[in-house]
């Protein structure tokens, strides 16, 4: 199929990008990532990947102006964690914890950028071009080919606590691009954190590659009640018997796109990704998830739930693809809507591509309004109508919730929901 | 025979052994792909504004039809043909072929089946499908067993590019009802076919309904005027038989209100060695309270084991229930042609209107099938129903793609939609491919691809009765797949048994 035409004015921004100066090492990289790009060209809305969202506000050249919302809390209150802070996309050393942690080596892009040789050049944009088949997706290799700040993050055992990366927004403006990789080593085990959009506007990659019998948990809050425009890629090659865990919460936002792609490559691997989304009002999100089962004996699941009121959408496109090799395979993939008024819409495409016999796979989607039965339960006891509706809505969220391992970490995920909704960010 | 070799193929657990069995006996054994000798005259090869004219005199039409064709021929030219689907197949070379063919013997039109040159008949006659008004459609096992009352069919048969005969077409004008191929009516019912032809599936709507809109030669025209319950089955009849000649009909059915009629489609070809083009476009129009029902056997020919060969399927096929209450039922059995591109639609626009859409696709050898729905849910209350039963064989590709779309407006709609995919054999595929847009909160969507998530009542039904979990499941699944067939007019269950004849209790997963 041809591609959509895209704009000259973008043509020519792609044929003008200046890379930013670097070592050996990452200017292979950015130049192989630019030439992806322009291959490839920038999204517009007539993609058949982009057909439920418009990605014209993170295409364009200039940034979409976001307000910055005074006193905002970090995701994590009173977890013991590593904080390593960005603002405006930038890393800053002062605000941020001394990243020594046994177990776990921890360097900055922009340091690590002006070496000729790091051990990142194995994940650096490699992950991501092995991202683009079947699927091109142009914003990730513009992130690779621009990006100058972001961690190197090298697992070699289990550690101790988990690593926080804090994004703050301080300018109307901020246009900022991290790029992060993660390489988990044999048998090693990490958790990371992640909070906060990171700028007015953000392009955000996250490269991880999870070796034999490590282990990758990921768990991250996306702020509320703001208009920034946020987008993140999240690519994983997965070894043997290794495990991947991932959690997003997200409330309000202007436009969100999260992606996450994954390849599980060895055989016995477990791979969950799950995210819960509170939408009211101008609200767009996207949750679009793309799962490569090649080795044998694999499980992956995806849970996503999304609560939306006032005119706000919700978006899934969620894909199991099963290679041939992929034999005893088991994929779930379960996409649901709560939807609280008349307004609000959801979007849904649950794809299942399958190439071996001996599978288990199965995805479900629904979308319908709260239960009046429930609602009414619950108010027969006496349960005002506000909190009855965030009890039922709280407990909509629950299964994907569920997914959090950590018990401290959920229950901080919990509380931060229970606020919001006590707030009324609902 | 490749890979289905009952000692090679590594069964599942499941799937049981007559399943496999049943499909490889299906597999290289194509009953209808002899052809028949006949004298047979062609426009000329390739496709130009010329050969839409010429089609349109051959059938004698009027200004406004050989106009109305040669803008869609237009408009033809600007458009891409699609490729988003998952099929894979040589570019088509849509000027190697012959747009139009008809037996020479069907040059002086003949006034009455008696005059059909009998080859034709026998052809028919060949197929199961003799085109003599009787009480019962014989050549069907067991139909003899049917009470004769109510068991008859009006047959139209189309051969290549014309029709060749229609049966019953009196004793339905009786009743009122119009069946007739759509060339003769466009000359004897012109108002009526300029008011719906194209209201539809519009001449712009696609590539091949476009290529369609512009060359088609015939095809059968339905009226069925209010309040009229149609005395018998309709059908019609497609066989393919000239070589390098693309097939393209459109059938037009009209229900008016109050009324309902039951349709049947079957269609087969000859075995040849080179890839024929099938493009045809039904539309349907449903008053308020009406009903129609619409069963396709699709059995193309799917080309040899290599892939060599076969009907490429190309169809547009969609119904606009515009009347409150109206009632549309797709059923679709599809076992035939090398690529299928099919996904028969629902416009929900009447308040409280229903569409049901039950599908077996079963693809084997080289096929590739990717077929579906599309429910659009515009009028308040309306339901629609989804079931599809893909099975993958050989290196074949099975695809279901489907739309649930529930505008702002539709409040308090409901759909349900399931479907399963089996494989039998590690080289073939089966992808789901659904899209679901929910625009108010008064619906309920379900999708479910899930069998362990079948219908929790009739589950929990089974379960308090003592069954465990598998046997309940493989019951209510078996249910489902009985129903799909169930859903067939009579002729048809017993012909797609015969072709399925194929038991689905392993697609528990």
């Amino acid at each position: 199929m041809a591609a959509p035409a895209r704009s000259a004015e973008a043509e020519a921004r792609l044929a003008g990008l200046q890379l930013p100066q670097s070592g050996a090492w990452l200017h292979l990289a950015r130049g192989a990532a630019v030439s992806r790009l322009r291959a490839m060209g920038l999204p517009v809305k007539r993609d058949e990947y982009w057909k439920y969202t418009d990605p014209t506000p993170l295409t364009v050249a200039a940034v979409p102006v976001a307000q910055v919302i005074p006193g905002e809390t970090e995701g994590f209150d009173g977890i013991d964690c590593l904080r390593l802070v960005f603002v405006d996309g930038v890393f800053d050393a002062a605000a941020s914890d001394n990243p020594a942690l046994a177990g776990v080596e921890i360097s900055r892009l922009a340091e690590a950028a002006t070496q000729d040789i790091h051990w990142a050049h194995e994940v650096y944009g490699v992950l991501e071009a092995r991202g683009q088949t079947p699927v091109a997706r142009p914003l990730a290799a513009l992130n690779s080919a621009l990006a100058t700040d972001g961690v190197l993050i090298r697992v070699v055992g289990k550690v101790s606590k988990p690593v926080a990366l804090v994004y703050h927004q301080t300018s109307t403006a901020s246009d900022a691009i991290l790029h992060h990789c993660v390489k988990v080593e044999d048998g090693a085990e990490l958790t990371l954190l992640e909070s906060g959009p990171a700028g007015a506007r953000s392009n955000t990659v996250m490269e991880v590659q999870v070796a034999d019998g490590a282990a990758f948990h990921h768990v991250r809050t996306q702020g509320r009640d703001h208009e920034r425009r946020t987008l993140t890629h999240v690519f994983a090659r997965m070894g043997n018997a290794s495990r991947f865990k991932s959690f997003t919460l997200t409330a309000n936002g202007a436009l969100t796109r999260n992606e996450v792609v994954l390849e599980l490559i060895g055989a016995d691997g477990v791979a969950h990704v799950a995210g819960a989304a509170l939408g009211n009002g101008m609200f767009h999100h996207d949750d679009t998830v793309f799962i490569t089962h090649q080795g044998t004996g694999c499980e992956s699941r995806q849970v996503f739930k999304k609560v939306l009121r006032n005119g706000a959408t919700g978006v899934f496109q969620g894909k199991i693809l099963v290679k041939q090799s992929a034999q005893k395979t088991d994929g779930y993939q379960i996409s649901q809507s709560l939807l609280l008024d008349d307004d609000s819409q959801f979007l849904c495409k649950p794809e299942l591509e399958i190439y071996a016999d001996d599978v288990k796979c199965s995805h479900g989607s629904t979308s319908g309004a709260i239960d009046d039965t429930a609602l009414f339960y619950l108010r027969s006891r006496g349960v005002p109508e506000r909190e009855a509706q965030s009890l039922l809505v709280l407990a909509f969220l629950a299964e994907a919730i569920a997914e959090i391992d950590d018990a401290t970490i959920a229950e901080a995920i919990q509380a931060r929901l229970e606020s919001w909704l006590a707030a009324g960010a609902h | 025979m490749v890979a289905l070799d009952k000692a090679e193929t590594d069964v599942r657990d499941g799937v049981d052994r007559e399943t496999v069995e049943a499909v490889n006996a299906m597999a290289g054994k194509y009953k209808h792909g002899w052809e028949t000798d006949i004298e047979t005259e062609y426009a000329p090869k390739g496709l130009s504004e010329d050969i839409v004219r010429l089609i349109s005199e051959k059938n004698g039409e009027p200004e406004w039809m050989t106009d109305w064709r040669l803008q869609a021929y237009r408009r033809w030219l600007q458009l891409d043909e699609p490729r988003w689907a998952m099929l894979h197949y040589p570019e088509i070379d849509y000027q190697d072929q012959y747009y139009y063919a008809k037996p020479k013997s069907m040059s002086g039109k003949p006034k009455s089946l008696d005059e059909v040159d009998p080859k034709l008949l026998a052809t028919y006659a060949k197929l199961g499908i003799p085109l003599k008004e009787q009480m019962i459609l014989a050549g069907v096992d067991g139909a003899e067993a049917a009470p004769a009352e109510g068991r008859r069919v009006a047959v139209d048969a189309v051969f290549d590019s014309v029709s060749v005969g229609t049966t019953f077409k009196a004793e339905l004008m009786k009743a009122g009802v119009i069946f007739m191929p759509i060339s003769e009516a466009i000359r004897e019912y012109p108002d009526l076919v300029k008011k719906y032809l194209g209201s539809v599936v519009p001449a712009s709507d696609n590539y091949f309904a476009t290529l369609n809109s512009a060359v088609f030669s015939d095809g059968s025209f339905v009226y069925i005027p209010e309040g009229v319950r149609c005395p018998m089955e309709l059908s019609t009849y497609f066989r393919i038989n000239a070589e390098n000649t693309g097939q393209f009909e459109r059938t037009l059915i009209i229900a008016e209100k109050g009324s309902y009629v039951s349709y049947l489609e079957g269609c087969t070809a000859p075995k040849r060695d080179i890839a024929q083009l099938h493009a045809a476009v039904v539309e349907i129009v449903i008053m308020e309270d009406a009903e129609v029902k619409y069963s396709t056997v699709q059995n193309w020919y799917p080309g040899d084991e290599e892939g060599r060969g076969g009907i490429y399927n190309f169809v547009t096929k969609r119904a606009d229930c515009r009347g409150d209450r109206s009632k549309v039922m797709w059923t679709q059995v599809e076992t035939g042609s090398a690529i299928t591109w099919k996904y028969p639609s629902c416009i929900l626009r009447g308040d409280d209107s229903q569409g049901e859409f039950y599908s077996i696709a079963i693809a084997n050898n080289m096929q590739q099938a990717d077929t579906g729905t599309k429910m659009i849910h515009l009028g308040k209350n309306t339901r629609s129903r989804i079931v599809s039963k893909g099975i993958s064989a050989g290196k074949a590709q099975n695809t279901y793609r489907g739309l649930v779309s529930v505008h702002p407006k539709a409040k308090n709609s409901r759909n349900y939609t399931q479907c399963d995919s089996l494989l039998i054999g590690d080289k073939c595929g089966a992808h789901t491919v659904p899209y679901i847009e929910v625009k108010n909160n008064s619906s309920r969507v379900e999708h479910e691809a899930t069998t362990s998530k079948v219908d929790d009542d009739q589950l929990f039904y089974c379960r308090s009765r003592g069954m465990d979990e598998e046997e309940a499941v493989a019951l209510v699944v078996n249910g489902f797949c009985k129903e799909v067939l169930q859903a067939l007019p009579m002729e048809f269950a017993m012909e797609a048994q015969s072709l399925v004849a194929i038991s689905l209790e392993g697609s528990v997963g």
